[in-house]
């Protein structure tokens, strides 16, 4: 067994150590390879960046609650009467100040993007004094909150670097109102950042949606609370609402885009895959046969097959991970980080998002690097170690 | 034309070698025609787009309403055509969101006055405007959930609750077409009539009108008399050609879009330089033979169209067979078709792609193919010993 183990890497380290006469077909190989990492990771990092900027982190303790068949915010209709019966069910948290409830107008208004200067979607929602309690993590970076009752909006940071106009100070005209930009936040989970927010009761009347809202967000006693909640508001016959945690609401919202953009990356890196391992099969069965005559000769000084096939599928699977740790890097100082607005068609409206290399995405990186090498590299081994020594050996 | 004999037998030399480089440029130009499909899918409504249409919506925002009598107002102004308007229904089907399509309100007759591009026999346009709840469902809508004429189905809306609250119900009575290749059929038209009378709320609301003027050089005229009409009324109106609107719509899609399209062609090129270098290293490790040719007098120019002829040839049929399975793909429909309704390739994306096919040829063959031209008998046979 150790002399085994001994012959597999000696043969390995030899066949390393002729890479570097084979530099054209070992880097060719190493490229292609690099280029499906980097191509599987860059698209990947878009949902993956997409989903984190739709998530909260921090306990599951905030629900939503829509009307019964609407499909977001931007459907939904509720009046005030049933507002204040989601406010007062059971397993909302309360303080001094009433329940930790927000009834929340959602609208889009088109403001020109900062990068194109063409016309966006950009999300404008009404929320009520206890809307930064029930988020619980809103901070403002820059100016201060608006005030209640006036033309004054705040605006998420995502939304302020991508929309013109939205700096502290400065005002916009929705309508026929103008609107004074009083302060930038961060935080609030979900695509917040990418919103414009004001009072409730100032955008209701310029919208002409008398005393109505669309939904309304509540932090929950605790996040064992939300099924008694949502009970609550099933079985009160004065309510047709439906109940969600903002978690499970923020993933539904996201699913469209995610689905799309992750589909379109494994789709196109499968083939990519496939345009890799062809160039890897052609680099390994090369550099078998540009070595046919050591390689018999290795068996007829009494290597045995095991370890031929073992050392060309190690000398394949160092150049498919060298390869693949290449264009893992390259996707990530290209992609991460990288700053983006897109539509969002399940809520019409624009999300600002970072595009996101995660550790599982260089994980699978290198599982599919591995893979292509693996399969790059048997084939060609099967050959070496099938070679028929004697006629091999007359071969110059 | 005797030469052939020749080229083929050199690829035949490593058929192994040879397949595999062939399979790779296949790879890369299935690839290469996706990736044009989907630039294609993206743009889709921009290049689709009326010359002589505005679309006219709310100033804030297309999410509000306008009022249906502005209809009427707009056809008095000077240089319009014909107006329909149109209306976000949102329908779903079976309860799944993921089965999602555009669906419509509109006038029958005013509908196709200002969209010819969408064709309807005239039997089925007649029985149209007989069935109050009739509606006309695209091929590519049609063939995704094997409707048929004479089908009933219901939808739930989200936005639009009917009265009393159940499903709408629509006969289908016809199935529409594109007069042209990439014309949009994924779509789902009612009638209007019957979604007024039936609608729970918003009445005599539509979401935006779409206008046909009587001379494509005039748009931007009749698009600011549209506005100025409309100027300081409760509904102001934002009116601009439809070519504007869809590219407005691909600037929303933002980066994503210039980014999935940067990264593929990356990946294209990749591939080809991959493909490439094996193609002048078997080049490469013929000098001496190439030196035997030459040595039996066949002129450098020969060798040079020899060696292009071969990596030409290799290209030639990875690439043509390449795009041609993107082009079986893209006729087979979209993929995605909630996301992605049009999904064509168009005949000029084939062309540039034999245009790369035979640039990839030249460029991966012309390094060898010079080192051949140039080659001295003497020392290329010398290589051998």
């Amino acid at each position: 067994m150790i002399n085994w183990l001994s012959q597999v890497f000696s043969v390995t380290q030899f066949n390393l150590r002729t890479i570097p006469q084979r530099r054209g077909s070992a880097i060719a190989a190493a490229v292609g390879i690099a280029g499906v990492v980097a191509v599987l990771v860059g698209v990947l990092s878009i949902a993956a960046g997409f989903r984190a900027a739709m998530t909260v982190s921090g306990p599951d303790d905030v629900a939503i609650v829509l009307r019964s068949g609407a499909d977001s915010e931007m459907t939904s209709g509720l009046s005030r009467e049933d507002t204040r019966l989601i406010a007062d069910a059971p397993g909302v948290a309360r303080t001094a100040d009433g329940p930790l409830a927000s009834a929340e107008l959602f609208v889009i208004i088109n403001l020109p993007k900062r990068s194109t200067g063409t016309d966006a979607n950009v999300p404008l929602r009404g929320v009520e004094k206890a809307a930064t309690a029930v988020r619980g993590d809103i901070h403002m970076v820059a100016g201060e909150m608006f005030h209640a009752g006036r033309d004054e909006v705040i605006v998420g940071q995502g939304a302020a670097r991508s929309f013109a106009g939205l700096d502290v100070g400065k005002t916009i005209r929705i309508g026929q109102n103008n609107w004074t930009v009083t302060g930038i936040f961060r935080g609030g989970g979900g695509s917040a950042e990418s919103e414009i927010w004001t009072d409730a009761a100032v955008l209701q009347p310029a919208y002409h949606r008398g005393d109505s809202f669309q939904a309304v967000h509540v932090k929950l006693a605790s996040p064992q609370a939300f099924q008694p909640f949502k009970d609550a508001l099933t079985s009160n016959p004065q309510l047709e609402v439906k109940a969600m945690r903002q978690s499970d609401y923020l993933a539904d919202q996201s699913s469209m885009l995610t689905t799309f953009i992750e589909r379109i990356g494994v789709y196109i890196a499968a083939l990519m895959a496939l345009g890799a391992l062809f160039g890897a099969l052609n680099t390994m069965y090369s550099a078998v046969a540009a070595r046919t005559c050591e390689i018999a000769t290795l068996r007829a000084l009494g290597f045995g097959s095991g370890p031929i096939v073992l050392s060309v599928m190690f000398e394949s699977l160092a150049l498919a991970l060298a390869g693949g740790a290449g264009g893992a890097a390259i996707a990530y100082f290209a992609f991460n980080g990288f700053k983006a607005t897109t539509i969002n068609w399940q809520t019409f409206s624009q999300v600002a998002f970072s595009f996101s290399v995660t550790p599982q995405l260089l994980i699978s990186a290198i599982v599919w690097a591995a893979a292509i090498g693996l399969v790059g590299g048997l084939f060609p081994a099967i050959r070496a170690a099938r070679l028929p020594i004697a006629s091999a050996l007359r071969e110059t | 034309m005797k030469y052939l004999h020749l080229v083929w037998s050199n690829l035949k030399r490593r058929k192994l070698r040879t397949s595999l480089t062939v399979l790779s440029i296949f790879v890369a130009f299935v690839l290469f025609g996706l990736l044009c499909a989907l630039k294609e899918a993206f743009t889709a409504g921009v290049s689709l787009a009326g010359a002589d249409r505005l679309i006219v919506r709310h100033k804030v925002s297309l999410i509000m309403s306008l009022p249906e009598s502005y209809g009427a107002r707009m056809a008095n102004i000077p240089g319009v055509k014909d107006v329909v308007h149109m209306t976000w229904f949102n329908g779903i089907y079976q309860n799944e969101p993921k089965n999602f399509f555009g669906t419509f309100p509109v006038n029958p007759e005013d509908f196709f006055k200002v969209y010819p591009e969408y064709v309807l026999p005239e039997d089925q346009k007649e029985a149209w405007l007989k069935t109050r709840t009739g509606a006309i469902v695209g091929r590519t809508l049609a063939d995704r959930f094997k409707w048929k004429i004479g089908d009933r189905i219901p939808l739930m809306s989200p936005i639009w609750q009917r009265q009393g609250g159940e499903a709408w119900q629509f006969d289908i009575v016809g199935i529409y077409t594109g007069a042209k290749k990439a014309t949009d059929t994924s779509s789902f038209f009612f009638r209007y009539d019957y979604f007024e009378e039936a609608r729970a709320r918003g009445k005599g609301l539509v979401g935006w009108y779409t206008v046909r003027v009587d001379d494509p050089n005039k748009t931007e005229q009749v698009a600011k008399a549209i506005d100025a009409e409309f100027a300081n009324s409760p509904y102001e109106t934002k009116a601009e050609p439809e070519g504007a609107f869809a590219q407005g719509f691909v600037q929303q899609i933002g980066n994503i879009g210039t980014i999935l399209i940067a990264v593929l062609s990356a990946v294209f090129f990749t591939i080809l330089l991959v493909a490439g270098n094996t193609m002048a290293q078997s080049v490469r490790e013929r000098v001496e033979e190439l030196g035997v040719l030459k040595a039996m007098g066949y002129s450098s120019r020969l060798m040079l169209a020899l060696v292009l002829a071969e990596s030409c040839l290799i290209a030639a049929v990875g690439g043509s067979a390449g795009l041609s399975v993107a082009w079986l793909i893209a006729a087979s429909g979209s993929p995605v078709p909630s996301m992605l309704p049009v999904f064509v390739l168009p005949e000029r994306y084939l062309l540039i792609g034999v245009g790369i096919v035979f640039a990839l040829g030249i460029v991966a063959g012309i390094l060898p193919a010079l080192q051949a031209m140039r080659l001295q008998i003497a020392v290329a046979l010398r290589r051998h010993v």
